[in-house]
């Protein structure tokens, strides 16, 4: 079978099997790794893709669910030229990895808050970010890099 | 020759918080682990696991499977003729795959092989083994009862890479995996004069690391000997059990280790890897072996500990003696328990002076998960009860539980601990800015309490290093390390002091890491000894390429080795200067070529005396108890890491918060739990973990860098120590808030509602 949608901007076609989820569509037939995959029931965000702009975890959505919609990876987050995404670059800044298994579905799901409430309070960072698990870090510095790419943002506009 | 003097503030690039040298990689997804790797011809794995605690294996058959469109072969206990198949570090007790018995629910017993995971995974319900249930062990009271069944029949080997320097227990004819005592002074006779005793019993869980990565490997093996990736935190001992299952000189066997999506102790020594490669080996092609976070929780815990202790002062509210029998749940095999076993022994008594100890540990196979290292290495386990004694002692004689451990920990440079190195910390110091960090006196809302806690661990950090820097012609710098990039930030660390010694920019210098072919050997990544030992090689290294390279100067410039200085970043000699990239490039008379310092570190000079470092850390927190429902949160938490020096300050704070969060996990809720022989909470939809929403409302992170470390410029490890006193932090700011007592891990919501119930009653 093949599966059409728009990744990282450009649209794509590739072969799949009904059973196969989007995390295995990415990974296994698109080799884009940067989609880790841990708990695989929905409950660390690891596997954090965004569709139509939305978090969702691309580990229990079965591929045909994306078809003709837009996906966007931790691979299509930076520009062209290779400059990071404001997101990005606070992770860099405020040492919000350790070891960075998380980071790709926690960066994802910070940029589609921060598409969503431009200046969120420490309150609706942590509410929306409960859903991504990071074993590493203990959080703190997580919360620093999500504010600080919200000012970076507002500057920006 | 000048030697830097290297006091904080006069340093150029270490003691900064450079940025992570990682850090592009895994922001844009592309840093690479062992899951992404794909190799040409690769084949899937996957496992059949024991459906019984513990059984005899009357039969196998595979041959359903086998013939399945799609496998390559199944592999059983029975198909390991011409490998040793047992392997252990410590004990030579773990097959690696069951053989004519299991021992744990999830054991692995076979494995198939195919071209893709699903196949592999269908082909499984097709094996067909037939069992003969026999009775199981569960805890250690099962275990050492009269008519408990021997988990373990034959005596084994010990393994060749121990790392403690006592008789290996296991496989007596008894249940026990490992035996440590420690004894001095006259604890009897101290506690017959003491002027006050607590006495109590405790219990820390089993706990589930949680890497978010879960173990996997890739293995090769073909006629050129054993190719491996793998997710495994200590590349080198791995070898070493590869070497003997395959019976190969180490020349022959290639451990590759890339990034690793966290490790915290539960992927060090030897895990997946044996398997994997006895399923390459009977596939006769490369084979992937990723196994699933599930399957990860049925392959390594940590040890839980059921212990009695009891605490003596007197009058002048001196602790004079301290006396603790623990009870540890080994489980199945016994990995790295015997180490955990005499470290936990040990850290019963850090970091306080006392005069009079004896305590006396006991671990036990189970047929429950192999318990194995975990962050901190057996200390949590017993500073539980150690820091609950503490605040029980102090409130039983009316003082400060703060005051109380500053008037009882050790001071510095006083060998509280006979026969090991003396105290390296500065522990009045750490506990003052815990203290204050969390507003000790000042006043408490209804329902909240606060303590302060320590813990001062005899690090296991061996001394067994060695390391290239490589300094090409162009100045720009490779070092070859054995440590591994677990997150904790080797590949920024190593090349700062690379780069502080030889005077040249941190962007030029990088790392090659953790290829057994490639980087010289270095023990192990754990037991926070990566900055400490990998950074005093590679400090050595550099400075031996600076000796090599100033003799290439006097050889350019035609003088004697005597007239040639070095500078930073090159020499001098009279008015001529040259920078690295010079005296290289016209000693060769190219623009190429390049030196390669060396060191090797043993157990010698200043690393003679373990432990290399006492790890040493506070934390201090205030939680408030809602007493309706007898939920805990954590509203202010502070860490002070007694590191010696940071060599990047924000990457030491960042193992702290780590580590403490881990701590704090524990103390509330994390626990794997077993209902008879089944693990009834293993998978992370059950297992609670730590999340945004536990974070606690104010965090300050504390650093004390009195380099007093006898690692680079002063330098000790850190990054174990603040999840250490965590659960007993907890648990005696509970007590402060509310009035109860508890003495087992995790202080869940039910058990404190049900104290808080029982109180009123
Ligand atoms: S891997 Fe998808 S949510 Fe955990
Ligand atoms: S950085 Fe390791 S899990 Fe978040």
């Amino acid at each position: 079978m093949k599966l059409s949608f728009n990744l990282n901007g450009r649209p794509i076609e590739v072969e799949y099997e009904h059973q196969e989820t989007l995390a295995e569509v990415l990974r296994e037939r698109l080799n884009l790794t940067g989609t880790k995959i841990s708990c695989e029931v929905q409950v660390c965000g690891a596997c954090t893709v965004l569709i139509d702009g939305l978090p969702v975890s691309s580990c229990t959505l079965l591929a045909y669910e994306a078809r003709e919609r837009n996906v966007v990876t931790i691979e299509g987050l930076a520009k062209p030229d290779g400059a990071l995404h404001p997101v990005q670059q606070a992770f860099i800044d405020e040492f919000a990895f350790q070891c960075g298994f998380c980071t790709p579905g926690m960066i994802l799901a910070a940029k589609a808050l921060l598409d969503e409430n431009p200046k969120p309070s420490r309150e609706e960072i942590v509410h929306y970010m409960d859903g991504n698990i990071c074993r590493c870090t203990g959080y703190v510095p997580i919360v620093r890099a999500i504010q600080k790419a919200a000012q970076k943002l507002s500057n920006e506009k | 020759m000048s030697q830097k003097a290297g006091k904080k503030g006069e340093f150029h690039v270490v003691n900064h918080s450079v940025p992570r040298r990682d850090g592009r990689a895994k922001v844009t997804g592309k840093a690479t682990y062992v899951s992404d790797v794909k190799l040409t011809g690769m084949a899937y794995a996957k496992v059949l696991r024991s459906p019984y605690a513990h059984a005899k294996i009357l039969s196998i058959d595979a041959s359903g499977a086998a013939s399945r469109p799609g496998i390559y072969c199944v592999i059983t206990g029975n198909d390991l003729e011409g490998l040793d198949p047992y392997y252990g570090h410590a004990v030579k007790d773990h097959p690696l795959l069951a053989i004519g018995k299991v021992r744990y629910v999830g054991e692995p017993v076979a494995a198939a092989v195919a071209v893709d995971e699903r196949t592999a995974f269908e082909a499984l319900e097709h094996i067909e083994v037939k069992y003969e249930e026999l009775k199981a062990v569960l805890t250690p009271e099962d275990a050492i009862a009269k008519d408990a069944p021997l988990l373990h029949e034959k005596k084994f080997e010990a393994g060749a890479l121990r790392g403690f320097e006592g008789e290996v227990a296991a496989g007596r004819g008894t249940n026990i995996c490992q035996e440590a005592h420690i004894k001095w002074g006259d604890v009897e006779a101290a506690f017959k004069k003491a002027a006050a005793v607590v006495e109590g019993e405790y219990y820390f869980p089993m706990t589930y690391a949680y890497a978010m990565e879960a173990y996997v490997a890739i293995a090769d093996v073909n006629d050129n000997g054993v190719t491996v990736y793998s997710s495994a935190q200590h590349p080198f001992m791995v070898r070493h059990d590869l070497k003997s299952i395959f019976n190969l000189p180490v020349s022959q066997v290639r451990l590759i280790v890339p990034f690793v999506g966290g490790g915290y102790g539960s992927k060090s020594y030897t895990k997946i890897e044996p398997l994997a490669a006895a399923c390459s080996w009977k596939a006769k092609r490369p084979v992937k072996l990723q196994l699933t976070i599930e399957e990860a929780m049925l392959t390594t815990r940590s040890d839980d500990a059921y212990t009695w202790m009891r605490t003596a002062v007197n009058a002048d509210g001196k602790i004079i003696a301290r006396q603790a029998r623990i009870y540890m749940n080994t489980g199945a095999y016994a990995e790295n328990s015997p180490l955990v076993v005499e470290k936990s022994t040990n850290r019963c008594v850090g970091p306080y002076s006392i005069p009079n100890v004896q305590i006396d540990n006991c671990s036990f196979y189970t047929n429950t998960v192999p318990a194995s290292s975990y962050r901190g290495f057996g200390c949590a386990q017993v500073t539980l009860p150690g820091e609950s004694q503490i605040d029980e002692l102090a409130a039983k004689i009316g003082k400060d539980p703060y005051e109380f451990r500053l008037a009882n920990v050790a001071k510095p440079g006083e060998e509280f601990f006979p026969k090991m190195r003396s105290f390296d910390g500065t522990l009045k110091e750490d506990l003052d800015i815990a203290a204050k960090a969390i507003g000790w006196k000042e006043p408490l809302a209804k329902g909240r309490g606060r303590s302060v806690a320590c813990s001062g661990s005899d690090a296991g950090a061996y001394p067994l290093t060695s390391t290239a820097v490589r300094v090409h012609a162009d100045g720009s710098v490779t070092i070859l390390t054995g440590s591994t990039e677990l997150g904790q930030g080797s590949h920024t660390v190593i090349p700062q002091i690379a780069a502080e010694e030889l005077g040249v920019p941190f962007e030029n210098v990088h790392v090659v890491s953790s290829d057994t072919a490639i980087t010289p050997y270095d023990r192990s990544t754990g037991a926070s000894r990566t900055t400490t030992l990998m950074g005093s090689a590679v400090l050595e290294a550099s400075r031996e390429a600076i000796q090599q390279m100033v003799v290439m100067a006097a050889d350019v410039l035609k003088v004697k080795v005597e007239q040639i200085q070095a500078i930073r970043g090159g020499v001098r000699c009279g008015e001529a200067q040259l920078n690295w990239s010079e005296v290289i490039s016209k000693f060769y008379g190219l623009p190429d070529g390049e030196v390669i310092g060396r060191s090797y570190i043993r157990k010698s000079g200043k690393f003679a005396q373990l432990p290399v470092f006492w790890e040493t850390a506070c934390t201090g927190v205030e939680v408030s108890v809602d007493q309706e429902t007898g939920k805990i949160a954590v509203e202010k938490l502070a860490t002070v890491g007694d590191v010696g020096l940071a060599i990047n300050p924000a990457l030491a704070e960042g193992q702290d918060l780590g580590a403490a969060t881990m701590g704090m996990g524990i103390g509330l809720f994390e626990e794997l739990i077993y209902q008879g022989p089944q693990l009834m909470n293993g998978s992370i939809l059950d297992y609670r973990l730590p999340r945004f929403s536990d974070l606690p409302k104010q965090v300050e992170l504390h650093l004390v860098e009195n380099q007093d470390g006898v690692g680079p410029y002063g330098a000790k490890g850190g990054g174990e120590a603040s999840l250490n006193s965590m659960a007993a932090n907890i648990a005696n700011a509970v007590e402060r808030a509310v009035g109860v007592r508890i003495r087992s891990a995790p202080l869940t919501p039910e058990k404190v509602w049900r104290a808080l119930k029982e109180r009123k009653q």
